[in-house]
């Protein structure tokens, strides 16, 4: 009898075999040993499913792998400034119209080439022109009359108005003129180099040796794309990922032990915002309405474990200069005032909208179900409509059928412009239709003046009028948590959503 | 020969069937490539420009027929995200896939049958009590939550493998596999307790009847007759079962690939459906519905093998 049991219990009995087999030898995949490899693995939330070229790149968490391999004739710090990458030194005419470039003699790309002004021609005009697929237009070349190398080492830029801000565009991604693999096998200037990349698996960046600047400390970083938080939790605690940015707070308490938790912020103008063409919102006072009904230091308490910092107006405060305090507590928390103007405005009883957020964005979701909540104190129904990110993007940023959505608007380059030129009545991008006059007539004003002070006041300007107008319903730019496996040091943050790899070092 | 021509041509009916409706699909949702691809930097104005460029803005049959002749000619486009030859995408993950699949199904014969015989002994008592809670519990825990236990207890805390370290099946093969093995367990304990229950009811039903005890009473042995007769008769619907969850194993491998970061195709699926990426989801699509009739298939051979009633219907 029992005989007749074991054909059938042997596969079982091998499978236990295989089973304890595993347990051998698991002990050489100790994170230990990477340690010793000077490498590290970078956990990131989203795959870099789009063209790896730097002028394509529209996903944010692309460009934020990607700028450890590209950079332009000058490249951010840390704090907000903007020095010379591949131009040693640039010099600006006194009619603030024509810069003069004059390029580092020993930059290398990473297939071996020097850089010449002509690379850096052409990859301008390719951005200037976009008649390529995909290629993102930089609307701040269009101003460029002229352009030239006189020498190897030379680019001269010639622009239609003086501008203060045009230099921070030339941080655009320099890359060979010659070369037409930068879909999927990029090749820049930066400090680490593109070495394979596996559709949503990882990304593999190796130190570049010809790199003109400091070199890397890490010798290698692999980007390991994990796109469930429990997932990633288990590869952090198992030692897996060293490295991950944009964690939740609620992951906290589990890493503290392995970890030491970084601090920045996302650099995002988070809001409620309002389609400024739609009814009710087509109404200063439903705006304004809208923004006392809204306690925002409660949706940071409830949703983000009192992480973020609040603002007033479509700018954030790691912009220094440019950013206005004043603005941030302009609307304070006041159901009572929110009703009256609601029944001023002709809705003594509320009215009911719809909040669309892409569901994929967990700090937008929750951030809109608080709203909800704060909202019924007041008569406002709101309803929540999660959509895919790409219908947000076709029907809400594109096609603007929308009433009012939760979303983080981000900066590309660091200048106010990139956040603010987007509210003028007709830029193609301004997704809330805002519409003011004043507001025109201060942008205008502000890219054309010539001095740095008079045009950061015009921005502030402008800032207060997004703000009086209650053009939307400003919160906060979120809290931005980095892990960082403990012995691993370095980490900086900048004012644009990007992880600089090139300072992290093991300590000793 | 007139019975595999008919499972060809209805494999072939199934794969084009399925590709239209996935294409159909993609021209009625909202977003499309050329959205996915501009993301915020999207205008009315680049958003035409770019479909034109495409090809997105001509019509939906035209482009639907391009797409098959290219099929049939064995190309399978590119993929409009990443830029790459749909085939150098997908190849390798279509192997982790089915390395994951086969993994679970061998999981699930392996240990549901004999579990399923054993589990006839208990027919009454707290031990039949216990079985059925505790297999109530298998069936009832999520594919992802198991996933997480199982990372915990087996990568975390006894540091059997390393959760998130998936090696890829060309670098380390049996490393690979050792990791597939406990997605494979988190994807087979559902299917497990539910094909032992369904085996241990049709040996019951099985049992009651009348050629059973007629075996019996001539004299032979319980445990023979069990396993010369009943067990041929209660295995048939099991077949059937257990082909259908060669599919719902594919299906099961999406949420399961996300927990353990295995690089397989049902990732891929889901990513490539918020990309619009259109390629990618017919090429994964079409290689899913080969699947599920060529495993359709198998069943009903096995069960023509074990019951030859079968044969003589079959052919029709």
């Amino acid at each position: 009898m029992k005989k007749r049991l074991l054909p059938l219990l042997l596969p079982a009995v091998l499978l236990c075999a295989v089973l304890s087999g595993c347990g051998d030898g698991s002990t050489e995949q100790a994170p230990e040993t990477q340690a010793a490899a000077n490498e590290v693995t970078v956990g990131i939330a989203q795959d870099l499913d789009n063209s790896l070229d730097p002028h394509k790149t529209v996903k944010a968490g692309t460009r934020e792998v990607m700028f450890n391999v590209f950079e332009g004739l000058v490249k951010p710090t840390p704090n907000g400034d903007l020095i010379p990458a591949i131009a040693e030194t640039y010099t600006v005419s006194d009619d603030h119209r024509t810069y003069t470039f004059q390029l580092r003699k020993d930059v290398q790309f990473h297939n071996g080439d020097t850089v010449t002004a002509e690379d850096v021609l052409y990859s301008i005009q390719r951005c200037a022109d976009a008649s390529e697929t995909g290629i993102v237009p930089v609307e701040a070349f269009s101003v460029i009359t002229d352009m030239s190398a006189p020498d190897e080492g030379t680019v001269v830029i010639t622009i239609e108005e003086p501008s203060n801000e045009f230099v921070s565009y030339l941080t655009n991604p320099v890359i060979p003129a010659d070369y037409d693999g930068q879909d999927t096998d990029p090749v820049g200037t930066g400090p680490f180099r593109f070495v394979s990349r596996a559709a949503q698996d990882n990304l593999v960046l190796e130190k570049f040796d010809g790199y003109w600047g400091t070199p890397a400390y890490l010798d290698r970083v692999t980007y390991k794309i994990m796109e469930n938080t429990d997932g990633l939790l288990l590869s952090l605690q198992s030692g897996a990922i060293d490295i991950c940015a944009h964690i939740s707070t609620t992951q906290i308490p589990q890493l503290q032990e392995d970890f030491n938790i970084e601090e920045g912020t996302m650099n995002l103008v988070q809001a409620l915002y309002l389609n400024n063409a739609e009814k009710p919102f087509d109404d200063v006072r439903v705006r304004q309405a809208l923004c006392y009904a809204v306690d925002r230091q409660q949706i940071l308490d409830l949703a983000f474990d009192g992480y973020g910092s609040l603002i007033g107006s479509s700018m954030y405060p790691a912009f220094g200069k440019y950013f206005d305090d004043s603005l941030t507590n302009y609307y304070s928390h006041d159901p009572e005032k929110a009703k009256a103007l609601l029944a001023e405005a002709g809705f003594p009883d509320g009215f009911s909208m719809t909040i669309t957020v892409p569901s994929n964005y967990q700090p937008h979701m929750d951030t809109a179900q608080v709203i909800v909540e704060q909202l019924k104190a007041v008569g406002v129904n709101a309803e929540i409509i999660p959509v895919e990110w790409e219908s947000w993007v076709e029907d809400v940023y594109t096609g603007r059928q929308f009433q009012s959505t939760v979303v983080g608007v981000d900066a590309s380059t660091m200048t106010a412009r990139a956040l603010l030129e987007r509210f003028t009545s007709t830029a193609g991008n301004n997704f809330i239709n805002y519409n003011s006059p004043l507001y025109d007539s201060l942008f205008v004003k502000a890219i054309s003046s010539g001095g740095d002070e008079a045009q950061t006041e015009f921005y502030k300007e402008m800032e207060a009028d997004l703000t009086k107008n209650a053009a939307n319903v400003y919160i906060q730019d979120l809290a931005d948590l980095v892990a960082v496996r403990k012995g691993l040091t370095g980490l900086q943050f900048y004012p644009i959503y990007v992880l600089d790899l090139s300072t992290i070092r093991y300590e000793n | 020969m007139k019975y595999a021509a008919k499972r060809i041509l209805m494999l072939l009916a199934t794969m084009a069937i399925v590709s239209f409706l996935t294409f159909l699909a993609f021209d009625l949702i909202s977003g499309d490539q050329a959205t996915a691809m501009l993301g915020t930097a999207a205008t009315p104005e680049k958003l035409a420009a770019l479909r034109a460029e495409l090809g997105l803005d001509r019509p939906f049959l035209v482009r639907y027929g391009e797409w098959l002749f290219g099929f049939f000619a064995g190309d399978l486009g590119v993929s409009a995200s990443y830029r790459q030859p749909v085939w150098t995408l997908i190849s390798s993950k279509v192997l982790v896939t089915l390395c994951l699949s086969l993994l679970s199904f061998l999981l699930i014969t392996a240990v549901s049958i004999p579990l399923g015989l054993l589990s006839t002994r208990w027919t009454g008592g707290p031990a039949a009590a216990a079985q059925t809670v505790f297999n109530q519990l298998c069936m009832a825990v999520p594919a992802f939550f198991t996933g997480i236990l199982l990372s915990w207890i087996f990568g975390i805390t006894l540091k059997w493998f390393v959760p998130g370290a998936f090696p890829g099946l060309s670098v380390d093969f049996t490393g690979s596999l050792r990791h597939l093995f406990f997605a494979a367990a988190a994807i087979a304990i559902p299917r497990i307790a539910m094909t032992v229950r369904m085996l241990r009811s049709t040996i019951f039903s099985e049992l009651q009847k009348d050629y059973v005890r007629t075996a019996i009473s001539r004299g032979n042995d319980r445990t023979a007759v069990l396993y010369r007769h009943v067990l041929k008769n209660a295995l048939a619907p099991v077949v059937t079962f257990l082909a259908q969850t060669m599919a719902e194993i594919v299906a099961g491998s999406i949420v399961v690939e996300q927990v353990f970061a295995i690089p397989g195709l049902g990732r891929m699926l889901v990513s490539s459906i918020a990309n619009r990426d259109c390629p990618v989801v017919e090429a994964i699509v079409v290689i899913l519905a080969f699947w599920v009739v060529l495993s359709n298939t198998a069943a009903d051979l096995i069960q023509q093998a074990v019951d030859p009633r079968l044969r003589l219907g079959g052919g029709a």
